[in-house]
């Protein structure tokens, strides 16, 4: 029987042949540290993958069949939802927070803007059983792909007869968001000393500014250290207490995760609500927008009293620059990773 | 690097091997070497029966009855009198007063010998709390699940009272970590004349276990059904108040057959 199946499991399929690529996400970038959502622990697989891909994109996942993952996740925004303030789910509804970029999921320890999930895998049952986003519940969508026309078929192929379960949904939806990798922009080769990895000076300049007075944040080539900052944007939080909220902690009040600006120049509005619209907003922020509270970030009081960074005009049309060299164009238009034809 | 390409199928399939070896506990080789536990949980409410829909009455007074009672028993350890522990691998069981089946387990591949101590854990621990998509008792669409602020719901009371202002109420403990960690090992104490748990190749004891409702209303946090209705919907205060208080005498061993 085990001969059968590893028969089975060599015998290409009509997708590999198609595509004879490696799954996307298959190679850990030399300039990034070690996953922690390891490939070994949910091997990349053809046929998986492409399985995820279609769940990814299907509308079927929400209650009423309008909403996929991949209305609020957008290749050409970098799966962010580019243009909106706070994301919309189904019948219109108006979510909590703007949707964030998904890119390098495998490095994030927790997910979230205030990481409310503790594991990739597991991340799809917020959207689906949020009434704001796909309002659906997990059994519910179990019982529509078990009745749909191909999935049982294609589900079966990967893990033998019997109904999808709910592991099966959750273990092929991961290996499509974990081959979400973004690497491959100028910045990149530019450090991987790679062709095509030329910066201007105005770009060079912009990366010694970064690195002087963003990276202890926007930390290693991921652009995110993980931790949960306030970086001043109010003064209270009554509407969304940020990292709180989760840990019941007064002292994590208004903290959310420090985001990766990979892409960052397509995925506007910023921040975890939306509420700056370019990148001159965030930089004129960090320079004197900066507002104090009990749980403000050390980083961004100065030892002369004042709050944020002090960025003069040079220093921020550098900084544009620079961050511009983060757009990844393999990413953005790689056709493995856009809706199945 | 280029990662690993075992194929899932492959991978789902090994496991499904290795588990199915485990389980196989009807068809016994030759030579067994081990010996098992049957578990028989009871839920009551004091001295009755827990049912569905029936009319009870909290220590204080207050009137309630029950529509959802489900839990999640975890690491079941078994202690010599030497001390030497035996710990069940992949111990997770969940027990839902609405599934019958699922109030009778089977610990298996027991190493013989008199066991003194059981101890096992109210919920699901850190680690695999967060390791991701889960099957059995784990699976995340078991009903014990939180979706957003993932995690295992360790412990599941609902009903209804007439002292609720909703006339319903909904008690969900669940989280691992501080300051809400809801996480509660218990050492249960043999009845009273049973000296060891005789486990054996040939003899298999069975334990009743009682979980008493009445227990996570009373302790040391005393619950008022007209001032708590619900927990939050992720780890709170009011879910360690009902876990310090249900680790404090929910389960009991009633009595056990040492098997003939
Ligand atoms: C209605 C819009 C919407 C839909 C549909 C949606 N998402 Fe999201 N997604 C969001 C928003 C908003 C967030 C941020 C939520 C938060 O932080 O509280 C998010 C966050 C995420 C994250 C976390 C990223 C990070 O870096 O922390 C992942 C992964 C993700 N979504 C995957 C999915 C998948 C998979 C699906 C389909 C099952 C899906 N999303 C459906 C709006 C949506
Ligand atoms: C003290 C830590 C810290 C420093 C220093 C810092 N940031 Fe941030 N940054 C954050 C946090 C935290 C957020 C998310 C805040 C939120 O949404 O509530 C953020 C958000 C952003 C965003 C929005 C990204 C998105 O997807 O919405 C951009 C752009 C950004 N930072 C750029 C910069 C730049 C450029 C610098 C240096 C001039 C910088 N940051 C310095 C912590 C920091």
């Amino acid at each position: 029987m085990l001969a059968g199946l590893l028969m089975a499991g060599c015998h290409p399929d009509a997708d590999v042949l198609t595509s004879p690529e490696a799954v996307p996400g298959s190679v850990v970038p030399a300039n990034f540290p070690p996953p922690a959502y390891g490939p070994e622990q949910n091997p990349p697989d053809r046929a998986s993958f492409e399985l995820g891909r279609s769940l990814f994109y299907d509308p079927l996942l929400s209650r009423d069949s309008t909403v996929s993952c991949g209305t609020c996740h957008r290749q050409a925004d970098a799966f962010a939802d580019a243009g909106r303030r706070l994301s919309v789910g189904v019948q219109g509804r108006l979510g909590a927070r703007n949707a964030p970029p998904l890119q390098n999921l495998r490095w994030r320890r927790t997910l979230m803007w205030d990481g409310a999930v503790s594991h990739i895998e597991v991340l799809p049952l917020a959207p689906l059983s949020n009434a704001q986003e796909m309002g659906e519940t997990l059994p519910h969508v179990l019982a529509k792909l078990n009745r749909h026309p191909s999935y049982p078929a294609r589900f079966a192929r990967l893990y033998g007869p019997g109904p999808i379960t709910s592991y099966q949904l959750l273990r092929t939806l991961a290996q499509f968001t974990a081959a979400l990798t973004s690497a491959d922009s100028r910045y990149d080769h530019y450090v991987r000393h790679e062709a095509g990895g030329t910066l201007s000076s105005a770009e060079l300049r912009g990366l010694t500014t970064f690195r002087a007075q963003c990276a202890s944040c926007h930390a290693t080539d991921l652009f995110t250290d993980e931790t949960y900052r306030n970086n001043g944007l109010d003064g209270r939080f009554p509407q969304d207490s940020g990292r709180a909220h989760i840990t019941g902690r007064a002292a994590e009040r208004g903290l959310f995760k420090v985001p990766s600006l990979r892409n960052v120049a397509l995925t506007a509005p910023y921040m975890h609500d939306g509420r700056l619209q370019t990148l001159a907003e965030v930089l004129d922020h960090y320079d004197h927008g900066v507002v104090a509270s009990a749980t403000l970030d050390p980083l961004l009081r100065r030892p002369d009293g004042h709050l944020g960074l002090a960025l003069d005009a040079r220093q921020r049309t550098d900084l544009l620059a620079f961050l511009q060299t983060l757009t990844d164009d393999s990413f953005l238009h790689n056709p493995q990773l856009a809706p199945p034809r | 690097m280029l990662f690993r390409t075992l194929p899932a199928a492959l991978a789902t399939l090994l496991l499904g091997a290795i588990s199915l070896t485990a389980c196989d506990d009807d068809d016994q080789p030759a030579t067994v070497t081990t010996g098992k536990l049957n578990f028989e949980l009871e839920n009551v409410v004091g001295a009755q029966s827990l049912a569905f829909g029936t009319p009870y009455a909290t220590l204080a007074g207050d009137p309630f009855s029950v529509t959802k009672f489900s839990y999640i028993l975890s690491n079941f350890k078994l202690t010599k009198a030497d001390g030497s522990v035996w710990a069940e691998p992949e111990s997770y069981h969940l027990i839902k007063q609405s599934d019958a089946g699922s109030r009778n387990f089977t610990i298996a591949d027991i190493p013989p010998g008199d066991y003194t101590g059981l101890t096992f854990t109210i919920g699901v621990d850190a680690a695999r709390n967060t390791a991701g998509a889960q099957t059995g008792a784990l699976a995340q669409d078991n009903d014990m699940y939180w979706d957003w602020n993932s995690g295992y719901i360790f412990l599941k009371l609902e009903g209804t009272s007439t002292q609720s202002r909703t006339g319903v109420f909904t008690y969900h403990v669940g989280g691992f970590k501080d300051p809400y960690n809801s996480l509660r090992t218990v050492a249960l104490p043999l009845p009273a004349g049973v000296t060891a748990l005789q486990v054996s190749t040939t003899k298999t004891p069975e334990l009743h276990l009682k979980a008493d409702v009445q227990r996570l209303f009373a302790g040391r946090y005393p619950v008022r059904l007209a001032q708590m209705i619900t927990t939050g919907h992720g780890a709170d205060s009011s879910a360690v108040k009902l876990a310090i208080n249900y680790a404090a005498g929910m389960f009991r061993i009633d009595h056990v057959h040492n098997g003939d």
